[in-house]
This record gives structure tokens, C-alpha cells and sequence, in this order.
């Protein structure tokens, strides 16, 4: 019996001008993974997520998400049908409360949003729901406060809550821990670990020691394309993933 | 069984409830707005013209100070509701309730179509279509003056008495009443927006619209909605305009009456619900106290009040109000 | 029947050639710093009073008020820049349309108290009154003379943007300002030289257009609404895409009202909602 990938990519490219920044993406994600997604600054791994949700439109190539081919959908589209994100950079609401931005995410996917006649704190469950997001990533005793005055790691924290609240099968995490110093970030991967298995998790970061710890397979990319994909031991004894990271170093 | 205690597992929800109670001080504002009726009879023109500036005010506070569309043509919807109630009362339809009904649901198709266009759009774009809009508009009804009366405003205007009992007549009486009984069930209707799921989403958007797709909200419609009911809102203030003073001139589609409606909610502080109403107050009561001057000085001031006002109130009369007790209440002067 | 459309291209293009030394600052500084200078026309206006002033008051000739209307747009821009814009490069649209709203406000006020809202008279000097007559074509010979002097400058704007260094860094800071910066390029001072450049240009144009379109205090928002749209429809940071959007907008003006005169301005708002909406970014534009 062969399982469908939760999520899969097939052919994709995509090219800004004459800067490819995608090329021929093929890549699969079972259910349940933990997969890590690796490369030189410039490798196109933002960019794979923006096409993977459609904030970009790839040249060819499809997206699959389960059995669905969801390459015409609109982003909001695509996430109604499970697949959430991160950003890099905090993209968050500075004005809204923890709670209220969480809350925000979880009326949306329970269709309140459209209801304008009838005062928010009705929503006794929603609320309730985007409390438990809160309290289970540890924001709980600061959920009231807005969300700019927040500390760093909690905004990055606030960041995986409202992809969090939109119940995603698929939760796609770029570099997460980015700017959050090294002792916090293991708390904050001790978070992302704790997710669900209903949950399959691919994730971009940067330090190696993480990718070790969390992820069961990485995919390396290199300029656009997929170099190699494999366990972590595996890749960190690749000849070539060494080249690239290391190259420079030799030719001196 | 007594509780004792408050429950901990209720303390988010209430805390968003505490947000969206009535609060005494608002009570006393709109038994307040009723006094002019019995003290200041002489005032009554202004202040039905000051309900029908907030009442507008409002109607761009849902769209700017809420979902953050900037726009330079909102008076083509007050226009609509203005040349609305008036053309039907001059073609023999004078009865002011069903003509306001009327007058703001052309108004609100009108906002629905352009809805269209203006959801798709954002920045220096945005801001050009409104402004196009309303210009286009404007350019309409001075071409077709067979409809509208052009540059000589439109003739024959005679609105029936309300209920048949309540003449609009110069006291003002009937004026005020019914202009602050349309402006505050139409604020009614707004604040329990504001207060709504709905109403949430609209700052999300205001707050980052990049960020709304991505937890699967559907921004393109949200902002169609708000904006068909901030153009029935704004419609609502341009035929009671018309029903009040029984005139309707192209002034009320003018780029002048976009950018005052703009001046007046960011002096009250946008986003706060009462900031237009705050605004048209201070706005329209200072014009009048200083209408003896040429209007063209007063433009200047105008002027000046803008480039203050955004260099150290950014946030309008309500902001800076809202910072003081903020950093009263923190103990820091 | 080749008359009459012949005169009528002539004169639109000539209009567009003033709408484009009016609105060329504004979409290269906006292309830059995105900052909305919606008092860009107020600039204009200032040349264009400066002019009559030397003009009328001081007897100076005509071709001598220019480079002085210049001078005097590009110094006030300067001095706003510094007091007043800078502090909004990363505020809000919003905050930025109202902002330079208040100071057209002001402007508008001021032009009506030093000079009254009438109609500016302006004298020409006398070859640049009259016509010429090319091929039983009509040719205003002050209209020449506009059509002239803004290929000179166009050509001049082009080859300062292609081979000056100081033409680098502003299309390097147009195309992508973080990068710029990045590359050791001084963003800030170069959109302060553009910025002054940009309006003083402006203010060239408003001493230019006297004799056209005449001057009166409303002229800050009049053409305020045409520049905003030669820039939105060209494209922002794009001295190509102002000059088509002005000759288009020009020519469609004047066709338009000598053509179907009960429409009047209807045609050009219609026609720049339909290319904004076609294409956001301007016919030239990249973002």
C-alpha cells in the first residue's frame, strides 16, 4: 500500500527574470514528519514556501497537499485546506493583543468572521481555543498584552500560535527560531517538537545542532535546486553539502 | 452552590468583554447630544449640521480607522445619498424616512460596485482610484445637469413633513431630532460591527494584510463588505443633509468635502469609534465661530492644524486623550 | 480635416510637455522614497508666482524669471525637506497625504492673501508670441518653444540618469533602496538632491505654465490632480513613463474638449481608472 504524502511538489520552477530562484522542486512530506529544509542564504527556501502558499506563482509545476492538486488556489484558499506557515520576519498585528490576534485566526477558520451583528465575547469557545494556543506555546499570563510590546522570543512564539490556530495538517516553519538567542530557541523547538503527529512539520533553520535534534530527514537546496536529501547523518557526511558550506574555505 | 472566587477559565473571555461594555461616559455623551433641543434652540442648524458630519465621519472611520483603506473619494457615496434623496423628492416622492432608506441604498449598490474595484488595490494605487472616483463622479453629475440641476444645484427639492406631523422648518427642531436619532442608530449599528468577529478582522487587515491570507482569512471580501456599509452609512449623512436643509449642490460630491470628512475623523482620532463625532463637533463649531473670516483663511489654519497634528497627535484628539491616561494610570508624567 | 487634428496633437503635446516638467520630480521621488509629496504643485505654484513677481514688480524679462522660479521652488523644497518631510519617510501613507495636504492648504491660503484670486497677467516677449505656419499647420509659437525646452530637458534628465555617477545612484536607489544603502550608497542625500531637482523643476513648470494655463491660487490642487495622474498611470521612478503618460494625458485633455466638449474632464478620469486598473504599478512602473 502506498501512503499519499501529505504534502508534494512536482516540477516546480520559477525564475525572476534571469535569477532562477526555483528549479525543478521535487520534494515529499509523509505524514507526521519532521522534516528540516537546509541551504546557503540565496537558496531559494523562502522562496519554496512562498510558492508552496501561493504569496508567489510558480512558472510550472504543481502542489499537491494530500491528494488535492491546490497549485490555482488563492493563498487563504490553501489554508483552508490545512496548510499554515510562518514568516521569517515577525508579520504580525502590533496593535492586537496576543489573545486577540489568536482569536482573530481562530474565528476565521470557524467562519465568525462573517458575522458582524454579534459581539465577539459571545464566541465563549473561540476564545477559549485561542487561550489553550496561548497557554500550550507558554504565552498564557501574557496574553492580554499587545502585541508589540511583547519580547522577541514571544513574538516569534505569537508567530507559530496564529499558524497554529488555523488547525493546519501541514505547518510549514521558516526559520522559527531567527534572532532568538541560543537557550530560548531550544525552549521554542522543545514546543514546535511538541506538536501533535497529526501535524507534519517542515521547517528552514540554520544551525545544524537543531536539525539534528529535531528533524528525521533534511533536504538540501543549493541555488534553486534540490542537492541531496537524507537523514541527518547522512547529510552531514555528504561530500557535496560539505563543498557547499564549506568550499569557499578550501579554495584559500 | 456558591462560587468563590472568580473563575479562572472565564478571565479571557471577560477581558474582551470589558472592552465592549457600554461605558457610563458614553451614556452621558448622547443624552448630552440631546440638550441643544432645549438649550440651545438658536444652535439647531449647527447642530444637525454637525450629526450629519459625524454621521459621515463614521461611515470613513469604518473604512479607514478600522480596515485601513485610505480614501480620497468618500464623498462620491455622500453625494450619491445627497442627489438620492433629493431627486426622489423632486419627482414627487417627499416622505424623508422611506427617502433616506432609499437615497443610502443606492448609495451602498454604489459602494458594492466599486467595492470591486478597491479590494484589489493597495498604496498610491488605491489612493488614485478613490480619488478618480470621485472625481469621475463629480464630473458626472456636472455634465448631467438635466438630472442633478449641474453647477446651479439641484431645484425643487420638498420633503414632507416626519410621521406627517413634523415640519423641517428653520427652527431646526425636526432637523436635529431626526439627524441624532439616524446618527445614533446608525452608531449603534457600527459599534456592534466594531465589536464583531467581523470587526476583529477588519484590524487585522488595518494591522497587516499580509499577514491575513496566511491564517485563511478572505481579506478581498471583507473589505467589499465593509465598504458597501460604510457607503449606506455615508449615503445615510447625504440625504439627511439634502432632507435637512432641503438643497443639494455638486459641493456635496466635491474632492473639498472628501478632504474635510478626512480632516475632521483624523483630528478626532481614527480607529476609536468617536472620533468622528468628536472631530465634526470641534471642526464644525470652530468654522462657525470663525466663519466671519474669508473661508480661504480659515483653509489656512486648516492647513496648519494638519501638519500639527500629524507631526505630534498622530493618533487625533482621541489618541493623545488615550496616551495621557495611559501614562496617567502608569504613574509617569 | 488633416488641419484641425494635426493643430490639435500639436497643442496636446505641447500641454503634455508641461505636465511632464510638472510631475517628472514627483515620480522619481516617489519611486525612490515612496514618500507621497502631495504639495509637489504647491512648489510649482511658488515658481510660478516668483516669475510674475519679478516679471510684473521687478521688470526682469521673461527667459530671466525662470531659472529664478527654479532656484526659489528647489530652496523652499529644501527647507521643508529638511523640517518637515524627513520625519515621515517611514510614517504612513495616510500620515504623509495629510501632512503635505495641510501644507497645500496653507499654500493655497497664502497665494490668496499676497495676490488676490485673480488671474496672473504675464508678458511675453514678443518672439514668443504669435504663430508659425508649417504645412497650413498652425504652430503657437509659444508652444514651440515648450515643446522645445522640455526635449532639451528631457534629453538632459536622460543623460544625467544614464552616465553621471550621481545618475546611478538614483536609479540604483529607485530600483532597490535597501540594496543601495547596502552598497554604500548615501540614499537619504541623494533623494534630498532629487528632491530639490524634482521641484524645482516643478517650479519651472509653473512659471512656464502662466502663459498657457494661467496662475491663480487653486493652481496647487488643480494640477495637483493631473500630476497625480501622469504619475500613477506612467509609473512611479521613471522619467520614460512620465513623459508617455504626459503626451497621453495632454493630447487626450485637449482632443477630448475640442471633440466632445460636454464631457469634459470625465474622459481623463475614466481613462486613467481604466490603466490603473490594468496595470497598478503605471504603464512603465515595477511595483
Amino acid at each position: 500500500m502506498v501512503t499519499t504524502p501529505v504534502l508534494a511538489t512536482r516540477g516546480l520552477n520559477k525564475r525572476f527574470g534571469s535569477l532562477v530562484a526555483a528549479s525543478e522542486i521535487d520534494f515529499e512530506l509523509p505524514s507526521g514528519v519532521r522534516y528540516a529544509l537546509v541551504g546557503p542564504n540565496g537558496a531559494g527556501k523562502t522562496t519554496l514556501i512562498n510558492l508552496v502558499t501561493g504569496m508567489l506563482r510558480p512558472d510550472a509545476g504543481q502542489i499537491l497537499l494530500g491528494n488535492e492538486d491546490i497549485t490555482s488556489l488563492k493563498p487563504h484558499e490553501r489554508v483552508k485546506h490545512g496548510l499554515a506557515r510562518t514568516f521569517q520576519i515577525n508579520t504580525l498585528f502590533p496593535h492586537l493583543s496576543a489573545l486577540e490576534a489568536v482569536t482573530l485566526a481562530v474565528c476565521e477558520r470557524r467562519g465568525h468572521s462573517r458575522t458582524w451583528w454579534r459581539s465577539l465575547p459571545d464566541y465563549r469557545e473561540a476564545i477559549d481555543e485561542a487561550y489553550g494556543i496561548l497557554a500550550s506555546l507558554r504565552l498564557g499570563d501574557d496574553c492580554y498584552r499587545l502585541t508589540r510590546e511583547l519580547a522577541y522570543g514571544q513574538q516569534r512564539l505569537l508567530e507559530i500560535s496564529l499558524a497554529l490556530a488555523t488547525k493546519p495538517k501541514v505547518l510549514l516553519l521558516d526559520e522559527p527560531a531567527a534572532g532568538v538567542p541560543r537557550d530560548e530557541s531550544a525552549a521554542l523547538f522543545g514546543a514546535i517538537s511538541r506538536l501533535s503527529q497529526q501535524i507534519t512539520v517542515l521547517f528552514i533553520e540554520h544551525d545544524m545542532d537543531i536539525v539534528f535534534r529535531f528533524a528525521s530527514r533534511v533536504i538540501v537546496m543549493v541555488g534553486g535546486r534540490v542537492l541531496v536529501e537524507g537523514t541527518p547523518e547522512e547529510i552531514a557526511t555528504d561530500p557535496r553539502v560539505r563543498e557547499v558550506y564549506l568550499g569557499k574555505q578550501r579554495r584559500g | 452552590m456558591a462560587t468563590v472566587g472568580p473563575d479562572p477559565v472565564a478571565a479571557p473571555q471577560r477581558h474582551l468583554e470589558a472592552q465592549t461594555r457600554w461605558r457610563p461616559i458614553e451614556t452621558a455623551f448622547w443624552v448630552a447630544a440631546a440638550t441643544p433641543l432645549l438649550l440651545l434652540p438658536s444652535y439647531l442648524q449647527l447642530a444637525s449640521q454637525v450629526a450629519v458630519a459625524a454621521l459621515f465621519a463614521l461611515s470613513l472611520d469604518l473604512i479607514l480607522g478600522y480596515a485601513g483603506i485610505v480614501s480620497l473619494g468618500h464623498a462620491a457615496f455622500f453625494g450619491v445619498g445627497a442627489y438620492g434623496a433629493g431627486i426622489i423628492s423632486k419627482y414627487g416622492w417627499g416622505e424623508p424616512l422611506s427617502g433616506l432608506l432609499i437615497a443610502a441604498s443606492l448609495a451602498g449598490a454604489t459602494g458594492y460596485a466599486a467595492s470591486f474595484v478597491i479590494a484589489r488595490f493597495r498604496h498610491l494605487a488605491l489612493i488614485m482610484i478613490t480619488l478618480g472616483m470621485g472625481l469621475l463622479l463629480h464630473e458626472a453629475a456636472n455634465s448631467a445637469s438635466w438630472l442633478t440641476g449641474g453647477a446651479d444645484g439641484l431645484q425643487g427639492v420638498r420633503i414632507w413633513p416626519l410621521f406627517g406631523a413634523f415640519k423641517f422648518d428653520l427652527y431646526g427642531y425636526t432637523a436635529y431630532t431626526y439627524s441624532l436619532v439616524v446618527l445614533f442608530l446608525l452608531f449603534l449599528v457600527a459599534r456592534r460591527l466594531v465589536h464583531s468577529p467581523f470587526g476583529l478582522s477588519l484590524r487585522g487587515i488595518r494591522e497587516n494584510p499580509l499577514r491575513m491570507p496566511a491564517v485563511g482569512a478572505p481579506s478581498r471580501a471583507h473589505i467589499r463588505k465593509i465598504y458597501t456599509i460604510s457607503a449606506v452609512a455615508a449615503g445615510a449623512a447625504g440625504a439627511l443633509l439634502a432632507q435637512t436643509t432641503s438643497t443639494v449642490s455638486l459641493e456635496v460630491l466635491s474632492f473639498q468635502r472628501s478632504a474635510d470628512v478626512l480632516v475632521i475623523l483624523i483630528l478626532g482620532g481614527a480607529g476609536r469609534l468617536y472620533g468622528g463625532v468628536l472631530g465634526a463637533i470641534v471642526y464644525l463649531v470652530a468654522r462657525d465661530q470663525f466663519s466671519g473670516i474669508n473661508p480661504q483663511y480659515w483653509y489656512f489654519w486648516i492647513g496648519m492644524l494638519l501638519v500639527l497634528v500629524v507631526t505630534f497627535l498622530p493618533n487625533g484628539i482621541l489618541g493623545g486623550f488615550a496616551q495621557l491616561t495611559a501614562s496617567w494610570r502608569r504613574g509617569s508624567w | 480635416m488633416i488641419g484641425p487634428l494635426a493643430g490639435v496633437l500639436f497643442d496636446g503635446f505641447a500641454y503634455g510637455m508641461l505636465l511632464f516638467l510638472l510631475s517628472v520630480g514627483l515620480s522619481v521621488t516617489l519611486g525612490m522614497m515612496n514618500f507621497i509629496n502631495l504639495a509637489h504643485c504647491s512648489f510649482a505654484m511658488l515658481g510660478g508666482y516668483v516669475a510674475v513677481t519679478l516679471m510684473n514688480r521687478f521688470g526682469w524679462p521673461f527667459f530671466a524669471t525662470l531659472p529664478a522660479a527654479f532656484l526659489a521652488a528647489a530652496a523652499a523644497s529644501v527647507i521643508l525637506e529638511r523640517t518637515l518631510f524627513r520625519r515621515l519617510y517611514r510614517a504612513s501613507e495616510l500620515d504623509q497625504c495629510l501632512l503635505t495636504i495641510g501644507i497645500v492648504f496653507m499654500s493655497v491660503a497664502a497665494a490668496a492673501y499676497a495676490y488676490g484670486t485673480v488671474q496672473q497677467p504675464v508678458q511675453l516677449p514678443d518672439y514668443l508670441r504669435g504663430a508659425v505656419s508649417l504645412r497650413g499647420v498652425n504652430l503657437a509659437a509659444y508652444r514651440l518653444f515648450l515643446v522645445g525646452a522640455a526635449a532639451a530637458i528631457t534629453l538632459v534628465l536622460v543623460a544625467a540618469l544614464e552616465w553621471t555617477p550621481f545618475g546611478a545612484q538614483v536609479r540604483a536607489a529607485v530600483d532597490n533602496p535597501r540594496m543601495a544603502r547596502g552598497l554604500g550608497i548615501n540614499v537619504d542625500r541623494a533623494f534630498a538632491i532629487t528632491f530639490a531637482l524634482g521641484s524645482g523643476l516643478a517650479g519651472l513648470g509653473g512659471a512656464l505654465a502662466i502663459a498657457i494655463v494661467g496662475l491663480d491660487p487653486a493652481f496647487a490642487f488643480t494640477y495637483l490632480v493631473y500630476v497625480l495622474i501622469v504619475v500613477s498611470v506612467g509609473g512611479l521612478g521613471t522619467v520614460g513613463g512620465s513623459f508617455a503618460a504626459a503626451a497621453l494625458l495632454g493630447i487626450s485633455d485637449v482632443a477630448g474638449k475640442y471633440y466632445v466638449p460636454e464631457l469634459g474632464s470625465f474622459l481623463i478620469y475614466l481613462v486613467m481608472l481604466g490603466l490603473l486598473m490594468w496595470r497598478p504599478a503605471g504603464l512603465f512602473g515595477r511595483r
